[in-house]
């Protein structure tokens, strides 16, 4: 099997994997009724892109593997996404820091994945982009919102902008993988992902009458299967059935 | 004075027996708009407790598929408990003096999802069973007297009917599995039946509401009728999953054309009704935690609109 | 009291081509959320090309009680259809 391409894939899936499950927790919890169900749109917008990314995978790895062996039946070492998707849902302004900071990384990622030589990679990409483009239109409303709306929601933003930084550095540390797949012209260029992103994130914060983070240091470890306390409780959830009653089906 | 008012009386039911609707601006009964604020508001709030059970399963659900689906379905219940609501306010309530009402517990919600789901069948069975009890309501429903209402129904109807079907697919995967997904989908059954067949509602010789709801064309049969076409309809299906029937007394009565069955334990439907269930207290408060917590975000939308809107006026 | 969002009422076009249609209605903040919630709320299966939404309290409504006088006097103008006129059937494309 195409190594390289079966780890790339798996690392296109992992993040929004991990994303979802924490938006899904808060289906039936949002702060109203709209907001809920918007929030279960995106989540279930992931798990389609999610799907995409490991059926393909599981063609690219043979042997009958399938998406739930990729999603449900791997160690947390295995697991790709960045720290940033496994962390909690502290409160409303988290969820949607950390949906703001991914979407605008996320949109640039597939926006150059269209171009991608692999047309099976390019055919997803162009299905997500539309997807990620609403996505994104939602999270930096939602920060616009929280950011300029009370004295409260202003000192949640802000907060939650300023904790989540630290986890930005990491979605433009290139893996070896990634390295290879740009070369190849498959992957994406990091430098224009994060060109874009700051100027986009940028943007929104200055509208949103937030200040923009000033960090140095990232937090780091998730694309390298090195993970935050918290993924292995996501995956007691996640693999709890496929764990307990090995091999069915369902 | 009093006798216009029965006049308009008259003249109101004469208009709602030849099948044509009454509209939120229409004149209306006091008592016709009470008693669909309660109704009306109640479904809602069934629709939107009902996430509760089936939503802690989605971080769970065994494959992607089921993942997807189950999502899907319990945000369609959010989305119904906002067709309801929007219905409701039609009658002069807002929404947040309903939610008020849920959490002050003025206001009921079915029973059923005082029950708690604990093993991966149970979305199975609540799928097949609670939203196949549901839906004999609600089909019912969609020919209602009070406008908003019949439409909202109709809407809801539509998007259902891939919810039952979702939960009866669950079921025949566990049947056709192995013995362990076969014990867990009879457990399952074991426990959702009584429950289910409790959701449409005391015995008709003790339903307070039942004439006045046919007359107004909110309930077109009554709770036992609807009771027994559930089980005439069930039935069958469990013999088609092929697990075992989870009352003993169930058996075809070639005379009355229905299945017999057992006694159901209305000791136990009053006491959940009365509050007393086995989730009734952490229901309530999932939703009231909900809510509270989502007081900051939605006092934030409000103050960035008005701001927004005055800068506009500036211009 | 707290203040509410505003309710908004959904109009949705199903396909190009046809009218647009009350939906329902919606919460929203501001008209941008209110068009975002309608897009979440009334097309997650893809019932709608383009939404319209209106603020519920912008929406001027004919009284029922006046329904006589409103439609009544156009029941008796039987004239406006195009039945009302007596045709020989050997005439088409009219």
């Amino acid at each position: 099997m195409n190594k390289s391409l079966y780890d790339y894939l798996i690392l296109l899936g992992d993040s929004p994997l991990i994303l979802g499950h924490r938006l899904s927790e808060l289906c039936g919890h949002g702060p109203n009724l709209e907001t809920d169900i918007a929030l279960s749109n995106i989540a279930l917008d992931l798990f389609g892109q999610v799907r995409n990314w490991y059926q393909y995978a599981a063609e690219v790895h043979g042997e009958g593997k399938t998406e739930d062996d990729i999603a449900f039946l791997r160690y947390e070492h295995e697991y790709r996404n960045v720290v940033l998707t496994e962390q909690p849902n502290k409160d409303f302004a988290w969820v949607i820091a950390r949906q703001f900071y991914f979407d605008a990384w996320h949109f640039s990622l597939l926006s150059q994945l269209t171009e991608s030589r692999d047309e099976r990679i390019s055919a997803i990409a162009a299905k997500s982009i539309k997807e990620v483009t609403y996505h994104r239109r939602f999270s930096s409303e939602w920060v616009k919102r929280l950011g300029d709306g009370t004295e409260e929601s202003h000192i949640r933003m802000q907060n939650a902008i300023a904790h989540f930084a630290m986890y930005k550095g990491e979605l433009f540390e290139e893996t070896n993988v990634e390295k290879e797949m740009f070369a190849s012209g498959t992957g994406a260029d990091f430098k224009v992902l994060k060109t874009q992103f700051d100027s986009f994130t940028n943007e929104v914060l200055n509208d949103a009458g937030l200040e923009i983070p000033q960090i140095d240091w990232t937090q780091r470890g998730g694309k390298q299967g090195v993970h935050s306390e918290h993924l292995g409780y996501i995956l007691t959830d996640l693999q709890y059935m496929q764990r307990a009653y090995p091999g069915m089906q369902w | 004075m009093e006798i216009d008012i029965n006049r308009l009386d008259l003249e109101f039911q004469a208009k709602i027996d030849s099948g044509k609707t009454i509209e939120p601006k229409d004149w209306m009964p006091e008592k016709y708009r009470k008693t669909h604020i309660r109704q009306i508001s109640q479904h809602a709030h069934s629709e939107i407790v009902g996430m509760l059970p089936e939503g802690n399963w989605i971080t769970r659900a065994p494959s992607m598929r089921r993942k997807v689906t189950l999502l899907a379905k319990v945000q369609d219940e959010g989305g119904h408990g906002l067709y309801l609501y929007s219905a409701c306010e039609t009658l002069g309530i807002s929404r947040d003096e309903l939610f008020e009402q849920l959490h002050s517990g003025k206001a009921k919600y079915s029973s059923i999802f005082n029950y708690p789901a604990v093993t991966w069948a149970d979305m199975g069975a609540v799928g097949w069973l609670v939203d196949g009890a549901a839906i004999m309501n609600q089909v019912m429903l969609t020919r209602t007297s009070f406008g908003p209402y019949a439409r909202a129904m109709v809407r809801i109807c539509k998007e259902e009917s891939f919810h039952q079907r979702q939960g009866f697919e669950i079921m025949l995967s566990l049947c056709n599995g192995t013995a362990v997904q076969k014990h867990m989908a009879q457990e399952s059954l074991n426990r959702w039946w009584w429950p289910s067949l409790m959701m449409f509602g005391p015995r008709d010789e003790e339903s307070t509401h039942t004439e006045q709801a046919i007359k107004w064309k909110i309930k077109l049969k009554t709770n036992d009728e609807l009771r027994q076409q559930f089980v005439d309809q069930t039935v069958p299906q469990i013999e088609l999953l092929g697990l075992e029937l989870p009352d003993p007394a169930i058996k075809w009565n070639e005379e009355r054309g229905h299945y017999d069955f057992g006694a159901i334990d209305w000791d136990e439907f009053w006491r959940v009704v009365g509050g007393n269930g086995p989730c009734n207290r952490e229901r309530l408060s999932a939703r009231k935690e909900a809510w509270e917590k989502g007081a900051w975000v939605r006092e934030a939308a409000l103050a960035y609109a008005e701001k927004q809107e005055s800068l506009r006026e500036a211009v | 009291m707290k203040k509410e969002w505003p309710v908004w009422e959904v109009f949705i076009r199903s396909r190009s081509g046809l009218d647009h249609r009350h939906a329902g209605s919606v919460h929203a903040a501001d008209a941008k959320m209110a068009l975002e919630n309608a897009r979440d709320v009334y097309t997650r299966r893809q019932e709608g090309v383009s939404i319209w939404v209106v603020p519920s309290a912008s929406i001027t409504a004919s009284d029922p009680e006046e329904g006589g006088e409103l439609f009544e006097p156009a029941k008796d103008k039987v004239y406006r259809h195009p039945t009302f006129y007596d045709l020989p059937d050997e005439l088409t494309h009219m």
